[in-house]
C-alpha cells in the first residue's frame, strides 16, 4: 500500500474548533509539514497566542506555551535565550500582533530575536465576535464599526510586514495568501524560509499569511475566499518584503 | 567568606547568581536600578542572559517563557513598574510557573516618588493581579537576610511551582552593609522539571498554560492551587520576635519600618517600657501562630508602616480582634523617626490613646 496522504506528525488528531471556510486549518497543517520537514518536531517549542487559534496548542504535536494577549513574541524571547539551540515560533493573530502586542513584536524584531512568527491576518477579531481590528480595511464592516471603518474617527489598517521589514533585526519578512492552491503552495515555501532562517540564526523573521473570516465578514467561505483576494490583497500587497541578502547589504 | 560592604540592591544581585539564577529579564526604574546594574555585568561572566525589556509586561512575560523553559529566572522592578507587571504575575500563578519578583516599594500611588513605601502591601500579599491566586512574600529587614531570603525564594517558587516576591523598600534598596555571601550553587544541579518545555524529544508534549474553558476544570484547578496556598499557610511562616516575652506593648513592622521599631523598642526598655517587636518575615502567608504567641501578655500592639494603613489589618484579623490594635504610618516617602514612634509607645502606655 502506497500512502498518499497522511497527517503531519506535528499536528495531533484532535479536531480543530475552527468555523467552516477558516484558514486557521491549513496554515496549522503547512506550519506542521514545515517542522516534520525539517525534522525539528522532537526541538521545536510554539506559542499560541490569545484569539481564534487560542487553542493551537491542543492541535500542535509539539511542546507548546500559551501566552497572554499579544506578549508571545516576549515568552518566545524568554524560551530562546533559555534554549538557543532550538526552534520557537509564535502563532499570532492580528487583534494579538498588531494591537495589544505592537510592543512586543516590533522589539522582538529589534532585538532580532531568532525566532520565527507566523502572523495570521484576517482583518477581523475572529473569537471576540466581529470587532474592529487594526488590519480592518477601511469601509469594512465590523461589530464596533457598524457602518464600515471610517478613516476619519477609526483611522487606517496597519500593514504589519512593511513595519517591520524596515527594521534592522529582521532577516526575513514575507506576506502570503492561502486562497488559492497555487498561493498555499507560496506560503508553505515562504513558511519553511522562515523556519530555516532561524536554524541558520540569521536573525528574526515573518510570515504574514491573509487568511478568511466567513463567519465575521458574513460571507460563504467561497465568497471570502473572493474577498481576500479583491479587497485584501490590493491592501495588503503580496511577496517577500525582506530577505537576507538585503541584511548583508 | 569574609564579609563584604555592599548596596543592597546589588547585594540581591549577587545572591541571585550564587543562587542558581542565570536569567533576568527586566526595565529600568527607580529605585531598584542597581540590581540590573550589577546583572548585567554579572550575568554573562557566568554563562547568564541579561535582558533589557521594552516594558514591564514584556520583561515579565519572558520570565514566563524563560520559567516554563525550566530556568531559574527572575526580574525586579518597583512600585508602578509592579502594577504593569501584574498580568504577568496572575498568568504565572495561573500556570504554576516558578519565579523571584523583587519590589523596591516607593511612594503611590500613580507615579508617586521615587522615595522608600510601603504601600504596595495589599497588591503583593492579597492579589493584584486578576483571579483568585497568592504569591509568596517575603519581607527582610537588612541586606544580609535579603542575601538569606534570595536563595530561600528560589527553593520555595520551584517547591510550590509559583512566583515568589521579595518585597523591599527603597531604603534596602539603596543603603549599605556588610553581608556575608552562600558558596555557588550550579543550575545543573537543580532537578529536572518535568513541566519545562524543551522539546518533546521522546516523550509527549507539554503544555504550559493557564486557560480551562470547562468550568469544571477551572473549579478544579483553583482548588489545586487553593491546596497548594494552604500548604505555605501550615508551613512556610517566618518571623522574628523581640522582647515579645513578658511586653505589654509591642510593635508589628517589617522591612525598613522594622529597624526604626526596634530602636524605639530599645529606647522604650531603656526607661522601663515593656516593649517588644513582632516582624514578620513572610507577609503572605502571615505567621498567624507566631504573632499570637508574641502578643499573649500584651495589652495593646502598634503597627508601624509606611503606609496608611495596609498591614494593620491582617494583624488585627490575625489576633482575632482579641487586643486593641493602634496604627501609626508615613507616607510619601517620609520615613517614621525612631523619636515619633517612641513617642508613639509613651503616648499609648501612658493611656492617652484616642
Amino acid at each position: 500500500m502506497i500512502t498518499v496522504f497522511e497527517r503531519p506528525k506535528s499536528l495531533t488528531p484532535a479536531k480543530t474548533h475552527y468555523c467552516p471556510g477558516c484558514t486557521h486549518g491549513i496554515i496549522h497543517r503547512l506550519v506542521a509539514e514545515v517542522i516534520d520537514e525539517l525534522d525539528v518536531r522532537e526541538d521545536t517549542i510554539g506559542i499560541a497566542p490569545v484569539g481564534c487559534s487560542v487553542l493551537a496548542y491542543n492541535y500542535f504535536n509539539l511542546d507548546m506555551q500559551e501566552a497572554a494577549h499579544g506578549r508571545a513574541p516576549a515568552v518566545a524571547t524568554g524560551i530562546k535565550r533559555v534554549h538557543p539551540d532550538k526552534v520557537v515560533f509564535t502563532y499570532q493573530g492580528d487583534g494579538d500582533l498588531a494591537a495589544i502586542g505592537t510592543a512586543e513584536i516590533i522589539h522582538a524584531a529589534a532585538r532580532g530575536e531568532k525566532i520565527t512568527t507566523i502572523f495570521v491576518n484576517n482583518a477581523i477579531y475572529g473569537m471576540t465576535g466581529g470587532q474592529m481590528a487594526p488590519t480592518t480595511l477601511v469601509g469594512q464592516e465590523a461589530t464596533t464599526a457598524p457602518s464600515g471603518r471610517n478613516a476619519e474617527t477609526q483611522g487606517y489598517p496597519v500593514r504589519m510586514s512593511e513595519i517591520l521589514a524596515t527594521i534592522q533585526g529582521t532577516a526575513y519578512i514575507a506576506r502570503v495568501s492561502v486562497h488559492n492552491p497555487q498561493e498555499v503552495a507560496k506560503a508553505k515555501k515562504a513558511i519553511k524560509k522562515a523556519f530555516q532562517i532561524q536554524l541558520e540564526r540569521k536573525g528574526f523573521a515573518l510570515v504574514e499569511v491573509l487568511s478568511t473570516c466567513p463567519t465575521n465578514w458574513g460571507l460563504t467561505p467561497l465568497a471570502a475566499m473572493k474577498w481576500l483576494q479583491e479587497n485584501m490583497i490590493p491592501y495588503y500587497p503580496l511577496g517577500v518584503q525582506k530577505t537576507p541578502e538585503e541584511v548583508e547589504v | 567568606m569574609a564579609k563584604v560592604l555592599m548596596k543592597g540592591n546589588e547585594a540581591l544581585g549577587e545572591a541571585a547568581v550564587r543562587a542558581g539564577c542565570r536569567f533576568f529579564f527586566g526595565y529600568p526604574i527607580t529605585p531598584q536600578s542597581e540590581l540590573p546594574h550589577y546583572l548585567a555585568k554579572r550575568l554573562p561572566e557566568v554563562g547568564g542572559v541579561f535582558l533589557q525589556a521594552e516594558s514591564e509586561v514584556a520583561a515579565i512575560n519572558m520570565v514566563y517563557g524563560a520559567s516554563g523553559a525550566g530556568a531559574r529566572v527572575m526580574t525586579s522592578s518597583s512600585s508602578p513598574g509592579i502594577s504593569l507587571k501584574m498580568e504577568g504575575i496572575s498568568y504565572m500563578a495561573g500556570a504554576e510557573l516558578p519565579c523571584v519578583i523583587v519590589n523596591m516599594q516607593r511612594g503611590g500611588p500613580g507615579l508617586g516618588g521615587i522615595q522608600p513605601g510601603q504601600a504596595d502591601y495589599f497588591q503583593a500579599v492579597k492579589g493584584g493581579g486578576h483571579g483568585d491566586y497568592r504569591l509568596l512574600v517575603l519581607a527582610p529587614a537588612s541586606i544580609q537576610e535579603m542575601v538569606d531570603l534570595m536563595g530561600k525564594a528560589f527553593e520555595l517558587a520551584d517547591k510550590y511551582r509559583n512566583p515568589v516576591m521579595i518585597l523591599g523598600d527603597g531604603i534596602l534598596g539603596q543603603m549599605m552593609e556588610p553581608v556575608e555571601f552562600p558558596e555557588m550553587l550550579d543550575p545543573a544541579s537543580l532537578p529536572d522539571k518535568p513541566y519545562a518545555t524543551t522539546g518533546a524529544r521522546e516523550r509527549e508534549p507539554r503544555i504550559v498554560n493557564s486557560l480551562f474553558l470547562d468550568p469544571v476544570e477551572l473549579e478544579e484547578h483553583n482548588l489545586k492551587l487553593k491546596e497548594k496556598y494552604d500548604h505555605m499557610v501550615a508551613e512556610e511562616t517566618r518571623a522574628e520576635s523581640y522582647f515579645t516575652e513578658d511586653s505589654e506593648i509591642v510593635l508589628v513592622a517589617y522591612g525598613s519600618s522594622a529597624r526604626v521599631a526596634k530602636a524605639a523598642v530599645d529606647q522604650a526598655r531603656a526607661q522601663g517600657i515593656k516593649a517588644g517587636l513582632f516582624r514578620p518575615i513572610t507577609l503572605f502567608p502571615f505567621p498567624k501562630h507566631q504573632i499570637q504567641e508574641a502578643c499573649q501578655n500584651a495589652k495593646q500592639v502598634l503597627t508601624v508602616e509606611m503606609s496608611l494603613g495596609q498591614m494593620v489589618e491582617d494583624v488585627r484579623y490575625n489576633l482575632e480582634f482579641r487586643i486593641p490594635v493602634h496604627f501609626y504610618g508615613r507616607v510619601g516617602g517620609m520615613v517614621p523617626t525612631t523619636r515619633a514612634v517612641f513617642d508613639e509607645i509613651k503616648r499609648l502606655v501612658d493611656g492617652e490613646v484616642d
